[in-house]
């Protein structure tokens, strides 16, 4: 195979890349699925490249769908799970990363609370960084297999008209859909109520308060899960009300088009943001997106791992 | 001081006297002897000044010296050689020390590491409450008895009205100014930059504009109220500049300063350097509209004086996460070739207007010894290089800071002598 062209060192963000960049990791992700269905699930592209992934949050979908794809791809791999807290009593993230690097590993993957973490690191380390998520700035693997989902279900993505709702300003997920979506030609509108929607994100795409108008006639609506400490934060007056206001109900759903698929980059809270009933329903394809998670993050392993020279 | 003085041919402006000509000026036993066109030496060391400008000495109103308590951030001795390495000949230094600067005993020990160490004059600034918590009033007279030259909480807001109404109040008595940092606390928790457009794609919290210009907007009424001096701390929206522009058109006793980051930088900075904690302080870099605000208000009085605000970090407390990141930056050994290069050359202000900036108008403020070059005044001068063309190096600043956002940046135009009561504290004759 011939990998298509991937021009950057690192992954930081789904912002600085150009649409041809994008569609050259979905076109390698789809190529690399098939190996997720063979009997024996593993080639040796990444053989004799290490990959420390490096997570200060917790979580199991991303490091799990890491640790598998780099296993598939025959990379050595290892996982450290740490508390963000621990910079006030012990290693600083720089120092944790430069003992990581003694060891010399190819990539780190990181996962941290804190926005701009990655390109904290990728100034001061050696290796190829991934973000894994950083803060509310940006999780571009979860829109590259949002992406490919949405691709699969859908045939394309340019002209699509995707509703994202929820917690907008707090998520990461949402920022790297937007800078998806748009630079593949798709439409988005964001919906959230006004204490959740950050200031001046309407200069990103389109903004409405009323979900009954994001999802009229949607190809896909994106859910986004409502963190527990905002529950309470003061941003709305309950949760009752929020499901009420602005919860993925059945009736709402039907309002969309007819072939709507339904996104939500997990975990989720039943009755929450989305109904139980829609989160289970014919539309979901939210275990798909957790397939296709796997194959995105091998596509972004391979691409940045030249794995073209094996 | 003792000894003589003669700087000789060089472009004397001093703007507090409307004065701008080729003259030799005397200095003898730490003050201005005589300003002319041509001064006879007289055993008088002279030295030759054609070409460059000579000012009245700069001050600056906003300067974290850290001494005492964070002595690995900065000293009184290393603070006062980069304001002379930057052209100031004084510089008026904030109380959030460890322990704070609330009460005359901290004054007189900062003082007195001054005289024997500082190569700048140090003009130390009281607390306005005890240990800055915003509760109850320092002691206000032995502070100023004991050499404080107005009173500061600086770092944080003063967020109780009732305390500031009464900090003004009582400030009257001993004639000080409270200088007050503007900032909605509530508003602005939890916040690592400007909110705006820019925050939200880097997905870092923000602090609103307003919560600045709500607290401006209060001061500017309680000084109406109590008739006392406030002085605005580091103005950095549209919307504060425009409230101290209708403050003193009814006649409040407001002022204010900018700071050269605020003028020169906006939040771009902070996505266009990928997160570098060297474009972090509080307030933030804020919006184009609000940098442009400033600039009017520099040209139109608004704007009282160009300010530094030099935080000076350790590099461990800024090479983190951005969120984690200390407040702040160097300013003093940038601040004036910035504003040379890049608003007087330019055309943005005039050269005199600038000196009035740095000089004239802070002393004028706190009614500090300086600010001009009359006779009898103190021997503090500035000396200026119009055409001396350097790169901003922060490996070779004297401060103990590095925190720049500006390393790299090529300036024309540069102070290349700093005079203070008549001793030559940074600058090599020529």
């Amino acid at each position: 195979m011939t990998p298509p062209s991937y021009p950057h060192r690192h992954l930081l963000g789904i912002e600085p890349l150009e649409p041809a960049h994008i569609q050259a990791v979905l076109d390698t992700a789809e190529a690399l699925r098939e190996v997720l269905d063979r009997p024996i699930k593993k080639v040796p592209a990444l053989r004799g490249k290490t990959v420390v992934n490096l997570f200060y949050e917790p979580s199991t979908r991303t490091r799990a769908s890491f640790e598998i794809a780099e296993k598939v791809l025959s990379a050595d791999s290892l996982s450290i799970a740490t508390s963000t807290s621990s910079v006030q009593k012990g290693e600083t993230l720089l120092d944790t990363a430069k003992n990581l690097e003694a060891m010399n590993p190819d990539m780190i993957v990181l996962r941290h609370s804190a926005s701009g973490a990655p390109h904290f690191l990728a100034r001061h380390c050696r290796s190829a960084i991934v973000n894994a998520g950083d803060g509310a700035h940006e999780h571009p693997t979860q829109a590259l297999l949002d992406a490919l989902t949405l691709r699969q279900k859908k045939g394309r993505l340019e002209g699509l008209r995707v509703a994202i709702i929820g917690d907008v300003m707090h998520s990461r997920v949402a920022r790297s859909n937007v800078w998806l979506l748009t630079k593949m030609g798709a439409s988005v509108v964001l919906c959230a109520p006004p204490t959740l929607m950050p200031p001046g994100i309407e200069t990103l795409a389109s903004v409405t308060y009323r979900i009954e108008e994001a999802v009229e006639g949607a190809d896909a609506i994106m859910m986004l899960r409502l963190q527990q400490e905002r529950m309470t934060g003061g941003y709305f007056p309950t949760v009752r009300e929020y499901h009420a206001r602005f919860g993925l109900t059945a009736e709402r759903a039907r309002r969309a088009g007819k072939d709507v698929v339904i996104l939500h980059p997990g975990p989720m809270n039943r009755g929450v943001e989305i109904a139980s009933e829609v989160a289970d329903g014919p539309y979901s394809v939210i275990l798909d997106q957790v397939t296709n998670g796997v194959a995105v993050r091998m596509a972004v392993l391979y691409l940045l791992l030249g794995g073209a020279e094996t | 001081m003792s000894g003589r003085l003669l700087l000789k041919g060089g472009r004397v402006i001093d703007p507090g006297r409307s004065l701008d000509a080729d003259l030799d000026l005397l200095l003898v036993d730490g003050q201005v002897a005589e300003l002319d066109v041509r001064v006879a030496a007289r055993g008088a060391e002279v030295v030759d000044m054609a070409g460059l400008v000579v000012c009245p000495g700069f001050i600056d109103l906003h300067t974290h010296l850290r001494e005492p308590g964070r002595e690995d951030k900065e000293t009184i001795a290393t603070g006062t050689r980069a304001a002379a390495a930057g052209g100031f000949t004084a510089v008026c230094a904030m109380p959030n020390t460890e322990p704070v600067n609330d009460q005359a005993g901290i004054t007189r020990a900062i003082l007195e590491t001054a005289r024997r160490e500082g190569a700048a004059r140090v003009w130390p600034i009281g607390a306005i409450t005890r240990g800055s918590r915003g509760e109850e009033l320092a002691e206000y007279g032995d502070l100023r008895e004991a050499g404080c030259v107005a009173v500061s909480d600086d770092g944080r807001p003063v967020a109780s009205a009732r305390v500031m109404r009464r900090a003004l109040e009582y400030a009257k008595a001993f004639d000080l100014t409270v200088i007050d940092h503007c900032e909605e606390p509530t508003l602005a928790q939890g916040a690592s930059m400007n909110e705006g457009p820019v925050a939200t794609r880097l997905g870092l919290r923000g602090a609103p504009g307003v919560a600045e210009a709500m607290v401006v907007e209060r001061d500017v009424m309680l000084a109406e109220l109590t008739a006392s001096k406030v002085h605005i701390a580091h103005a950095s929206t549209a919307a504060a500049v425009d409230a101290v522009r209708r403050g003193k058109a009814r006649g409040v006793r407001v002022s204010a300063e900018a700071t050269p980051h605020h003028l020169l930088l906006t939040d771009e900075a902070v996505r266009t350097s990928e997160y570098d904690t060297a474009t972090k302080m509080n307030p933030p870099l804020r919006a184009e509209e609000d940098r442009q605000a400033l600039l009017q208000g520099l040209r139109d009085g608004a704007i009282d004086c160009i300010a530094t605000d030099h935080a000076p970090h350790t590099v461990d407390d800024k090479k983190v996460e951005y969120d984690q990141a200390a407040f702040g930056i160097v300013g003093l050994e940038t601040a004036v070739a910035l504003c040379l290069d890049r608003l007087v050359a330019p055309g943005l202000l005039g050269l005199a207007r600038l000196i009035e900036l740095l000089s004239t108008r802070p002393a004028a403020l706190l009614g500090l010894p300086g600010g001009t070059l009359a006779p009898g005044s103190p021997a503090d001068v500035t000396v200026l290089d119009l055409a001396r063309r350097a790169k901003v190096d922060p490996a070779r600043f004297l401060s103990k800071g590095r925190n720049t956002p500006f390393g790299g940046w090529t300036l024309r135009g540069a102070p290349v002598m700093t005079i203070v009561g008549g001793r030559i504290v940074f600058g090599t004759r020529r």
